[in-house]
């Protein structure tokens, strides 16, 4: 796997780096998610190859590739939500804060407070709006009064977005929302809990450009405080929004470069490739 | 598929016309050139009059390029390319008004009497052609080391500019009855030493259409 | 094509429509506010089904007791966790049972509890039917929960919720209607049964409520009356057909109401 960033200095170009041996984007910290070649199985099928790649904090990294290409099936590795599939088989090493989540011991529970998710389709649970939010702080147990409970989840719809067109209607049914309002919503509820790592699968897929617009706005806001990653299947999207890009092909990751380089001069020929629309 | 047959004929048409407009460019220096050393007033007037063609290529280039960028919005390599053609369309339509400025200069000499020849003024134009060429010789083969070497050679043409220089001033102190005819000469060799750094400029988008480097201003 | 299934609608409901309309002009008759409120006399002085009446709702709520919260509770596992092989095995066990004719189910209760206490009872009654309730409420409840959409218990799950919390606080009230359909579908079914109870609540001509004593019920006083050779007792056994399928009808409405979507 190739793993190289540089930023566009004149005359200059940066060689590749051994893998695992990558230069955190921000300067000097610690990865917030490193994964040490990864391979992943559903039953005999071999999804992920030998993957490696790092994250830093507060980054909004993006995943793209082909339908199939096993990005969102790596996204799902980083909060173990395959495990709720059965006959499924991880190999390799997964660190978030250089603790892998993958030794046997390790509570998944607890894992998805610190890391969040936002799935493709919205998906409210059939309560009201209030309950929504609330869902991640009562089976947690994180506020410890009814007022600090209100405040938390006024906070989270603040932070999502959405509090000011929905403040009159908390107790209303989830499901009168309109689709992008869901989307937003499913968010504030995972930013509920506060966790630290937010993962999207393809989160404006099913909304319509303005919808979309607005939740890309959401994702550049979100990162000063949460490191994101998320899976699309727009490019531009991912040229829009993310500080660094993976691209991922048949279960390998190909490339990881700053977004800038990827779009304007990769490394790889496939992801060149990928990226002019000469396949996928 | 359909998305990037579109994208590759659309990128093959704005080559084609840059290359159009590179080869007329070349054509107006060369006729301009010609007209001036063989005293061909017809041939400098066939430049000027072809000058509005390369204007209006230049501007069907620009727009072309516009298009591409909202509607195909091109990546990585194909944006490159399009972002140089973009930079390279107004560089030869300058290069191409230098040579009318040239084929003008020749239409007010051939009224007067013949010059001494300057044989450095050919010498010159000569350089400055090949230049030319070669510069769009890399540019259609996406030829990184070959644009570099053409940016090395413009050292040659400055040199022989200066020289020109001193020769004209040395030729307008000595000679004052033929000092007009001597500066419009100078200006001559002012424009190719213009299409001389024109010409780089075209090299160094090449290269960074090959190689995402800007070279501009490190030379 | 459309006519065919339009006409083959009609029959259905036609039919259907005869046999309530059918009942109803020949229950009527006997039918007013005595025959409700007062128990079975002797023939020739009248009387009525009030003890029948709230036999069978004690019956069916005896029933639910047990066989509800039971059969809920077996659906649950087989759609959460039943796809191995043990949740087959459980499965096919529990279809088997919904194929096991009512009397052997009363049968078996005979043997079971009438036998060693000894006398019938109302407990025995409802022990017999909550058997016959428990693998239909199984089985739609398996249903209605598989129904639930997967992404709903992702988003739990991603929010740090473990399994059980994610079936209870989230799959099964999303799927709440759909379960009380079943179990009200399985009420209608087990308020129609007469031949279970024949040998576990027997059936009585008086007043009772106590669970470990005879009871009376609709199906069998029904039953009792129209294998009677007088026809006061054929009417009333009409008239309490009528006021059967009517109670039937009422549960249907009212757990429909009570379960509609509110969100």
């Amino acid at each position: 796997m190739l793993v190289s960033v540089s930023t566009i200095s004149p005359n200059v170009t940066v060689p590749a780096r051994e893998p695992g041996n990558i230069a955190s984007l921000r300067t000097g910290a610690a990865p917030k998610v490193a994964v040490r070649n990864l391979d992943f199985y559903y039953g005999k099928m071999q999804a992920l190859h030998g993957v490696s790649l790092e994250i830093p904090e507060r980054i909004v990294m993006a995943f793209i590739g082909p339908s199939g290409c096993g990005k969102s099936t790596f996204l799902r590795t980083l909060n173990r939500m395959n495990d709720v599939i059965p006959g499924t088989r991880v190999a390799g090493e997964v660190l978030i804060d250089g603790v892998d989540i993958y030794q046997p011991g390790t509570d998944a529970v607890e894992l998805r407070r610190k890391v969040g998710m936002v799935f493709q389709k919205s998906n409210p649970f059939p309560k009201s709006i209030f309950d929504n939010v609330a869902y991640g702080l009562r089976i947690n147990r994180l506020t410890a009064t009814p007022a600090e409970l209100e405040e938390r989840v006024e906070q989270a719809l603040k932070d999502a977005a959405l509090w000011n067109e929905v403040k009159d209607r908390l107790k209303t049914s989830a499901l009168s929302l309109s689709g992008g309002q869901q989307q937003r919503l499913c968010i504030a509820r995972a930013l509920a809990i506060r966790p630290e790592v937010i993962l999207m699968d393809e989160p404006a897929s099913a909304l319509d450009p303005m919808a979309t617009y607005k939740i890309e706005e959401l994702i550049v806001e979100l990162k000063k405080q949460y490191t994101i990653v998320i899976v699309t299947h727009n490019m531009q999207q991912a040229a829009r929004v993310s500080d660094s890009t993976a691209f991922f092909l048949l279960g390998k990751l190909i490339e990881i470069n700053s977004t800038e380089k990827m779009f304007t001069n990769p490394d790889e020929k496939l992801t060149e490739d990928y990226i002019t629309g000469r396949f996928g | 598929m359909d998305h990037h047959r579109h994208l590759d004929d659309e990128l093959d048409a704005l080559r084609d016309r840059v290359l159009l407009l590179g080869g007329a460019a070349e054509t107006a220096l060369e006729r301009a050139m010609k007209s001036l050393m063989e005293r061909d007033s017809e041939l400098a007037n066939q430049v000027l009059e072809q000058d509005d063609q390369i204007d209006r290529l230049e501007v069907e280039i620009d727009r072309q390029c516009i298009d591409i960028i909202a509607l195909r919005q091109p990546a990585a390599r194909d944006l490159r390319f399009v972002i140089s053609v973009a930079k390279m369309a107004p560089v030869l339509e300058r290069i191409a008004d230098h040579a009318a400025n040239i084929a003008r200069v020749a239409l007010d000499l051939n009224n007067e009497p013949e010059l001494k020849s300057v044989v450095d003024l050919r010498r010159m134009s000569e350089h400055a052609l090949r230049m030319l060429r070669a510069a769009l010789d890399a540019f259609t083969a996406a030829d990184a080391t070959a644009a570099r070497q053409v940016i090395q050679s413009d050292a040659e043409i400055n040199e022989l500019y200066n020289h020109i220089f001193h020769r004209l001033i040395e030729m307008m102190v000595t000679e004052p009855t033929t000092a007009t005819r001597d500066a419009r000469l100078l200006f001559v060799a002012k424009h190719l030493e213009r299409i001389g750094d024109y010409v780089t400029d075209i090299c160094e988008l090449t290269v960074y259409m090959a190689e995402a480097a800007f070279i501009k201003h490190f030379k | 094509m459309t006519s065919l299934t339009a006409l083959c609608t009609a029959v259905a409901i036609g039919v259907l429509l005869i046999i309530l309309i059918y009942i109803a002009m020949q229950g009527i008759g006997a039918l007013n506010l005595s025959f409700l409120v007062n128990d079975p006399r002797p023939v020739g002085e009248g009387g009525g089904i009030r003890n029948a009446i709230l036999g069978t709702l004690l019956l069916l709520l005896l029933a639910s007791a047990m066989g509800l919260p039971f059969g809920i509770a077996v659906g649950v596992y087989l759609a959460e966790f039943g796809s191995g092989r043990f949740g087959g095995i459980v499965r096919f066990l529990v279809d088997t049972l919904t194929g096991i004719p009512s009397i052997v189910t009363g049968v078996f209760v005979y043997t079971i509890v009438v036998v060693p206490l000894k006398h019938f009872s109302a407990m025995a009654g409802g022990l017999a039917l909550a058997l016959i309730m428990i693998p239909i409420v199984a089985r739609t409840t398996e249903e209605m929960i598989k129904l639930v959409p997967q992404s709903l218990r992702e988003g739990a799950l991603a929010l740090g919720a473990p399994q059980w919390r994610v079936t209870l606080g989230v799959v099964i009230p999303a799927a709440a209607s759909g379960i009380a359909t079943g179990a009200m579908l399985a009420i209608a079914r087990i308020s129609g049964e007469t031949a279970p109870l024949l040998f576990t609540a027997f059936g009585s001509r008086f007043f009772s409520y106590y669970l470990d004593q005879p009871i009376a019920s609709l199906t069998v006083q029904i039953y009792n009356y129209a294998i009677s050779p007088y026809d006061e007792w054929h009417a009333q056994a009409w008239a309490a057909t009528l006021v059967l399928m009517t109670m039937i009808l009422f549960i249907n409405i009212v757990v429909r109401f009570l379960t509609r979507r509110r969100f």
